[in-house]
Formats: C-alpha cells, structure tokens, sequence
C-alpha cells in the first residue's frame, strides 16, 4: 500500500511543456534538468513537488518531441508513477525504459484536483471512495520496468557476462 | 492474400519471423538508426550501463542538425563530443555541421530503402514513410540499447487507413492535407496505430511534397506513417543508391482498425492557431493577424520547392516582416542557389542561415521575443516551442507564410502574387 499526492493536468500535455526543448542540449544533470520541469505549464510544481506524488492528467500526455527530459525532468524530481487517461506512444515507452510505471486510468483524471491524495494497493487507485483497476502488463515490458529501466537491465545483462 | 498490414510485413522481415500480427511483442532489428544533437547524452547512457563498442557502426547514421553552428560553448562542446565518439566507434554515416536536418539528409544519402525499417532518436521519425519504409521514433535509453544490442522490444501496432483522393487545388500543398487531417481527427486520433495510405493523391505529389504528411504524423501520435512506394520513388532512388530491395504493400484485405478518406480536390489551405497543430481553421477564418516573423524550414517545410513557392510569392516585392529561410539540406541549399531562388528571396528580403532544425524548438536562430507572432511551415507550435511561452506560431504552407512576410499579417497568396 502505498500513499501519493497528486498534480493534476488536462489534455494534450505535449513534450515542450514538461520539458522545453530550449533547454535540451545544454542542461544535462538531473538536478538541473529536474529543475526546469513542466516550467511552461506550472511554474509552481518543480518548488513544490515532493518523493513519491505523482502526476494525473488527461488524454495524451507526452505527445511531441521524443526528449527522454520529458520523463527524467518527473523521475528526477520524485516522480515514479504518472496517471493518465492515455498517452502519446513515445512518451509510454520512455517511461518503461526510464523505469517510471505509465498507468492508463480512464476517468480518475476528471476527478482528481492537483493535493489530492491517492491510494495503491492490490492493482487499484483509490480516490474519494471510488476505485480504478491497474492495467497489466506484457511480461517483457513489466520486467524492464521491474528492473527499473532498460539501461539498468542492460546494466545486469553486461555484468553477467564479466 | 492473407490480410497483412504494412507495419505486420515490415516488422516481420525485420525480425526474422514468417509472419508477425499486431499485438505481438517482436525483437527488431532495425537496418539503420540514427540520432543527432542528443548522440552525447546517448553516449552517457550507454557507457553508464556497461557499453563498451556499438555492436553495428555501419547501420549507425549521426548528423549534427539541431543547433548548427553551435552557438554557444555548450552547444560546441556537445559538437565535439559527437564527433570524437563516432570517430571511436568508426560510425558509419556521419553528417557533419551544414549537410542537413537528419530525415532530409538520410533520404538524399540513399540510406533507407522501401520496406526498411529505421530507428531514430527523433519524433519526426515517422517521415521515411514516404519512401515506403518503416520509421519510428525512440527515446534516447532505446537508441543507447540499440547500439549495444541492435535490437529493440517492439509491441506490431494496430492499423489506421487514410485514403486521399484527387488532385490539390492550385495554392494548397502536402503540408494543408498534413494539417486537415490533424484537424479532423485530432492530436491523439492515430492512438500509436501505423498510419497506412492509399488513394490516387499520393502519386500527384512531387517528391518533396510527399515526406510533409508521413513526417507531421508525428503530431498526429502515429508510431509510423506509410506510402505506398510508386515508380517516382524507385526513379528517386536509382540515383542514390544501388543496394537492392524489394517494397512492401499491405494486402488488400488487411485488417484497419480505422479508416478516414479525404478529397483533396476542394481543400483550401488551412492554418493551425496557437498553440496546437490541430487547432486547424481555413486561412480565411486566419487572414488579417499581424505577424513579426515568418519562417520557410524544418524538416517538414525546408525542402527546395518549399522555398520555390515562397520565391514565387515574394519575387519583386519588398517582405513587411522578418523572413526566415532555413533549406532543409546542402542539396536544397545549392539547388536553390543554382536556380535562382536563394537571389530572389534575398532580394525581396529574406534572411538565410545554414541549413539544419533552426528555430523550430527553440534553439536559435529566429527565437522571437514576447508577443511577436511567427507563421512557419514547421510541425509544431506548441505553447514555448520557439522558446518564448507568450509568442505565438501559426503553422501553414510555404505560399501563405511567404505572402504574409509580405504584408506582415496572414493574407491569402494570390492577393501578393497578382
């Protein structure tokens, strides 16, 4: 069981939002990168986000630039489990491989305001009463994000070799 | 017939199984990938999981596109790194500062064949569609895994149908059916599904107008986008390579989760508002907005009929406002000089900068201030895009956003043009 609160954000949340692409080859440590996040869109979140919120939003968060800084900019920031109605292919795939569990929750979002606090246990989100189920995933793609990522995946597999 | 999708048969050959449907989870080995300005943090990831050598340097291509010439020290010493690694690693495809933006310079290189499947750490990925082949975009952890293993975990998506019929009516181009469609079926509206295309529009179009609407499915949320390849696209190739292939087409009976059809023939140029490409209206709900800056690039608007269409609108006039002209590629650049297109934009009042991504995220190169509005005919004009979050950017095709350089608002071209 685990207790998080919330920042809540609507639809089309693109990659220039969370992380803006000005700031892509030249920002490179994690807390300069984390400070930076969602910058455009809540100025507000990278002074006030804590370990262990997460993010709730809309439909298609992430959609646009490819940039990984869209999903380390969260992680680094305390950000392990972002909640959405659906999101921009890319960016799914960014967070399993950067080991940040993307949930697919259709209409949790519509109901969570940004300190609201949610509850996960035994594969739902409980908000207000109501509950959510958790999707699964393929086994190929659950055991990246249990190795949390692909690099540290990579990591293990190299060292087994020697 | 056995009712494949193009994604089914391409993701197939590339993972070496007789046949592949969507929803299964296939290892790929893609025949190239490539990245650009991010190669250095690629790098980082991968030396810091163990790497040591890329397993396949010549399927590897690195261009140095996004922020060229560098123009900071930061930026230049980002350059250097690149340069030093893919002169380690003996890199197959290195296109140093000025050859291009990487879709445009690894189509013109030859380096990607119909029914190829290419990886790049670039959204804009799915542009090689129009030639037939398999493009997706990846993140950089994945291209830093694909270095070190070749291969990449890949679900076969589901299939879209986009038909487009008939012939576009003079004054619109590739980039108002790129444009419709995001208008009609939204920013979400591909749901990751491989975008395939039909209809008799696909071979009226000439081949720097057909790369505009695979490469904006990127906005549309597409993992690829596909044309069928046709004779012009074998003609286009002849000259650029000499490795053989065999294209791939999708069976008639293939299974389309969706489909969509739009008719081209009454299609009047449209422009995306701020600040969503698929905040789409006709130019005449847009004619008369005061505009700072225009700007003819990107890898989407920067081919050399692009700035052909912007020099026919501004030929002999004096432009109102900036104009920005950034060529996708050396090749565009030169036959735009050889031409004469380069003089006429300089003469109406254009200014032109090496050829490469320029302002379009934000890095340099036209960033405007606050306030100052800029049409483009890039892919995006998300809130802070261009790196200023209260500038607007109105997306439209070359002949609109040179008229408006003109006058300085949004105008219908052939107001200019007559």
């Amino acid at each position: 069981m685990s207790e998080h609160r919330c920042f809540a954000y609507g639809d089309n949340i693109n990659t220039d939002l969370i992380f803006a692409g000005k700031y892509t080859y030249t920002l490179r440590t994690p807390e300069e990168i984390s400070a930076h996040a969602l910058e455009d869109l809540d100025p507000t979140f990278a002074q006030t986000v804590q370990k262990g919120d997460v993010i709730v939003a809309g439909r298609n968060w992430g959609n646009g630039s490819s940039r990984e800084q869209g999903v380390t900019c969260l992680k680094w920031s305390g950000v392990n489990i972002i909640i959405a109605e659906s999101f921009s292919g890319l960016y799914f795939r960014n967070c399993i491989n950067l080991g940040v569990h993307p949930i697919v929750c259709a209409g949790l979002s519509s109901k969570v305001k940004t300190g609201d606090v949610i509850r996960i246990e035994g594969g739902y989100i409980y908000h207000n009463g109501d509950s959510y189920p958790i999707p699964s995933l393929s086994p190929s793609v659950q055991a990246i994000l249990d190795a949390k990522g692909l690099a540290p995946m990579l990591a293990s597999r190299f060292s087994d070799k020697g | 017939m056995t009712g494949f999708t193009f994604a089914e048969k391409a993701l197939a050959r590339a993972s070496g199984v007789s046949g592949a449907r969507a929803g299964d989870v296939l290892d790929i080995r893609p025949d190239l990938i490539f990245s650009h300005d991010n190669t250095a943090a690629i790098r980082k990831i991968f030396l810091g999981f163990g790497g040591k050598n890329i397993l396949h340097p010549n399927r590897v291509a690195v261009t140095l596109d996004h922020a060229v010439p560098a123009p900071t020290t930061l930026h230049a010493q980002n350059h250097a790194e690149i340069r030093a690694w893919v002169q380690e690693q003996g890199i197959g495809h290195f296109f140093e500062v000025g050859r291009g933006i990487c879709h445009q310079v690894i189509s013109e290189e030859g380096l990607i064949l119909p029914s190829e499947v290419i990886f790049g750490s670039d959204s804009h990925t799915t542009h090689f569609g129009w030639l037939g082949a398999f493009g997706m975009g990846v993140g950089r952890t994945e291209m830093a895994a694909l270095w070190a293993t070749g291969e990449l975990w890949l679900a076969v998506p589901q299939a879209m149908k986009i038909t487009l019929n008939g012939k576009l009516p003079i004054g619109t181009t590739a980039k108002d059916i790129a444009l419709r469609i995001l208008r009609d079926l939204t920013l979400h509206g591909a749901q990751y599904r491989s975008i395939e295309f039909f209809g008799d529009t696909i071979s009226t179009l000439s081949m720097d107008e057909r790369p505009v609407i695979p490469n904006m499915m990127a906005e549309f949320g597409a993992m690829n986008a596909y044309f069928p390849p046709d004779e012009a696209i074998f003609t286009y190739l002849v000259q650029r390579t000499s490795r053989p292939y065999i294209p791939l087409y999708p069976d008639a009976d293939a299974h389309y989760e969706a489909e969509y059809t739009l008719d081209v023939s009454s299609l009047a140029p449209q422009v995306a508002m701020p600040h969503e490409p698929d905040n789409v209206v006709d130019l005449d709900h847009a004619i008369g907005t005061p505009i700072q800056q225009a700007f003819i690039g990107t890898c989407t608007g920067g081919r050399y009929e692009d700035l052909a269409m912007a020099a026919d609108v501004v030929r002999g006039k004096k432009i109102r406002s900036r104009l920005i002209i950034i060529p996708a590629s050396a090749d565009v650049m030169l036959r735009a000089t050889q031409t004469g297109v380069l003089a006429d934009l300089i003469m109406a009042g254009a200014s032109i900068a090496t050829p490469g991504c320029g302002p379009c995220m934000g890095n340099h190169l036209g960033i405007p201030a606050t306030d100052e509005a800029t049409i483009s005919t890039g892919s995006r004009n998300f809130k802070g895009r261009m790196g200023t979050t209260d500038a607007p950017v109105y997306l439209a095709n070359p002949y609109v956003v040179a008229a408006s350089a003109v006058c300085g608002e949004i105008v219908y071209p052939n107001e200019v043009m007559e």
